[in-house]
C-alpha cells in the first residue's frame, strides 16, 4: 500500500503552516498523528501533494485546567488525555471516552485536534465535544476565531474550517454532575455502531441540566436538544429515559453499512443512550 | 516522484542515515533499507500490531507512519532488546510459557509488552489484555501470551525488590 507521492514539510512556526496552506490551497493538508490521514492516503482515498506535519509546532500539546475552564491543545494525544490526572479529576468523561478509542498504539499517535478536525462521523471526540459544548479554536490568515462544536459539522468530512485554517485548541467549561461515555462496537479498535456522551446535573433529586450527543448515527455528530429537554425536571425515571430515547431517535439518521441495517442501528442507539443516562444519573 | 529526503534515525542505539521518499512507510524503511526484519508486516492497515516498535518512548505501528515523520527519532525494535545468548525477560518468558506458535506476531507482541510493563509494572490479567488489544495473534488464542507477560512482570518486580 503505497500512497501517492507528496512533498513533505515540517515547519516550526504556525505562520509558515498558514503560508503553505495559502500557497497550495486544496493541494495541501496538515497532518497531526496521521492515524486517520495515512490510512486514507494508503488507500488513495486522500491525495495530498503537499503534506504539512505539525509535530514541530510548539505549544500545541498543552492541557490547561484552570479557573473552571479546560483547554486542550490540538496535538494532545488520546494517550495524554488518559494519563493526565488533573484533567481526569476535572472532566472524567474525556478519559472514559478516550479509553474506548482504538488501541494503545493508535492512542499514542491520534490527537484530539485530528479527531475533531477529521469530520469522519465515526470519530468519537466530535460528539463528546458537542456534549461538553466546547469551542473549537482556529487560526488562519485573518487571525483566530472560535466556533461552537455544535455548529462545526456540516456533512461527512465537511466542517466549518476553511482550507487555510488550522485547529489550534478546544476549550470548554469544566463540566459538573454525572457523566458517561457509552459505546457499542464490534471489537476493540472498531468505530462505534452507536455511541452516546451524556452529562447530567442533579439537584434535589431532579435533573437540573442534561447534555446528550450521539456518534456515528448520522453523517455528523448529533447533539439532541429534545433528548436533553425530555430529562430536565424529571427524576430520571424509566418514563423520562424512554422519552429522551424517543426524542433522540427523532434526531438521528443512520445509514446501513457493514455495522448493520438502519433498524438495528436505531435499536442499538436507544439501548446505548439508556445505558449512558442510567450511568450518568447514578454518578450525578 | 518527489525528491528523496535525507533521513536520520537512531535504531537500537545505532545512528542510521539513508535517502528515502517521504511517502515510504517506516516499516519498509526498517525492513528494506536497514535490513531490520524483526518488525513484521501483517495487515498493513494499522490493525494487527505485528509492525509495533518503540519510537521516542511510544508504542507505534510502523506501518502507519511515514519515514519522513519518523525522521530524527529514536527507535527500538525486537533486535534491540536482547540477544540469543542474553534474552530479554519477556523473550525468555514467551519461550518458557509457549507465548508463541508460528511466531509471526511475536516481535510486535513483545515490543508492545515491554512498553506496557513500563506503563504499568504490576498489571492484572485484564489490564494485560486491554493493554495488548492492538496486537492480533492468529495462533495462540492469547492465553499463553497473557501468561508470559504476567510471568515476566513478576520476574521483573522480584528482581527490582531483590535489588533494593
Ligand atoms: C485502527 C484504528 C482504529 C481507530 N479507532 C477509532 C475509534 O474507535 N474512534 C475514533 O474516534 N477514532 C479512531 N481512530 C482514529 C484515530 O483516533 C485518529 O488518530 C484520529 O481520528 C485522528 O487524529 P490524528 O491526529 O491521527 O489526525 P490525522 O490523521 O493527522 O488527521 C486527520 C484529519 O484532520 C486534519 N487535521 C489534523 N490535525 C488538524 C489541525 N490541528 N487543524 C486542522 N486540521 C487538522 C488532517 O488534515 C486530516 O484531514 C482509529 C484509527 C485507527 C488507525
Ligand atoms: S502491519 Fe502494522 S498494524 Fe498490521
Ligand atoms: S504465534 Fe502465530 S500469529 Fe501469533
Amino acid at each position: 500500500m503505497i500512497p501517492a507521492a507528496f512533498d513533505y514539510y515540517r515547519p516550526k512556526k504556525m505562520d509558515d503552516v498558514i503560508a503553505l496552506l495559502e500557497q497550495h490551497g486544496d493541494d495541501a493538508r496538515v497532518m497531526a498523528g496521521g492515524h486517520s490521514l495515512i490510512p486514507m492516503m494508503k488507500l488513495r482515498m486522500a491525495e495530498v501533494p503537499h503534506l504539512i506535519d505539525l509535530q514541530d509546532i510548539e505549544g500545541l500539546s498543552d492541557i490547561s485546567v484552570e479557573g473552571g475552564k479546560i483547554t486542550l491543545g490540538a496535538m494532545v494525544t488520546q494517550h495524554d488525555l488518559i494519563n493526565h490526572a488533573g484533567l481526569t479529576a476535572a472532566a472524567p468523561i474525556l478519559r472514559e471516552a478516550a479509553l474506548q478509542i482504538a488501541d494503545p498504539q493508535v492512542r499514542y499517535m491520534g490527537t484530539v485536534g485530528g479527531n475533531v478536525a477529521n469530520g469522519d462521523p465515526g470519530n468519537d471526540m466530535p460528539g463528546l465535544m458537542q456534549c461538553l459544548d466546547a469551542q473549537i479554536n482556529l487560526v488562519g490568515p485573518n487571525g483566530t476565531r472560535s466556533v461552537a462544536a455544535r455548529e462545526y459539522y456540516e456533512a461527512a468530512y465537511m466542517t466549518d474550517r476553511e482550507d487555510d485554517e488550522v485547529l489550534v485548541s478546544i476549550s470548554f467549561d469544566t463540566p459538573s454532575g454525572g457523566f458517561a461515555y457509552e459505546k457499542q462496537k464490534r471489537k476493540i479498535g472498531d468505530y462505534a455502531t452507536a455511541a452516546a456522551a451524556v452529562q447530567i446535573v442533579k439537584d434535589g433529586g431532579k435533573v437540573a441540566a442534561a447534555s446528550i450527543a450521539m456518534t456515528n448515527l448520522s453523517d455528523v455528530p448529533v447533539w439532541s436538544e429534545g433528548a436533553c429537554d425530555a430529562l430536565v425536571g424529571t427524576s430520571c425515571d424509566a418514563a423520562a429515559m424512554k422519552a429522551a430515547a424517543a426524542a433522540m431517535l427523532g434526531d438521528i439518521d443512520p445509514s446501513e453499512d457493514n455495522r448493520g441495517p438502519v433498524a438495528f442501528k436505531r435499536h442499538v442507539a436507544g439501548v446505548i443512550l439508556t445505558r449512558a443516562i442510567t450511568r450518568a444519573w447514578d454518578r450525578a | 516522484m518527489t525528491e528523496k529526503m535525507h533521513i536520520k534515525l537512531k535504531v537500537n542505539g545505532e545512528d542510521k542515515e539513508f535517502l528515502a521518499e517521504p511517502r515510504e512507510l517506516l516499516i519498509y524503511a526498517l525492513r528494506e533499507k536497514l535490513n531490520i526484519t524483526g518488525p513484521h508486516v501483517g495487515c498493513e492497515t494499522s490493525h494487527c500490531g505485528a509492525c509495533t516498535v518503540t519510537l521516542n518512548g511510544k508504542s507505534v505501528k510502523s506501518c502507519t507512519m511515514f519515514v519522513a515523520q519518523a525522521n530524527g527519532a529514536e527507535i527500538t525494535t525486537i533486535e534491540g532488546i536482547g540477544t540469543p545468548d542474553a534474552l530479554h525477560v519477556l523473550q525468555e518468558s514467551f519461550r518458557e510459557h509457549h507465548g508463541l506458535q508460528c511466531g509471526f506476531c511475536t516481535p510486535g507482541m513483545i515490543m508492545r509488552a515491554t512498553k506496557l510493563l513500563e506503563e504499568n509494572p504490576t498489571p492484572t490479567e485484564e489490564e494485560v489484555r486491554f493493554g495488548m488489544a492492538g496486537n492480533i495473534c492468529r495462533c495462540t488464542g492469547y492465553q499463553n501470551i497473557v501468561k508470559s507477560i504476567l510471568a515476566a512482570a513478576s520476574e521483573l518486580n522480584a528482581a527490582k525488590e531483590a535489588a533494593q
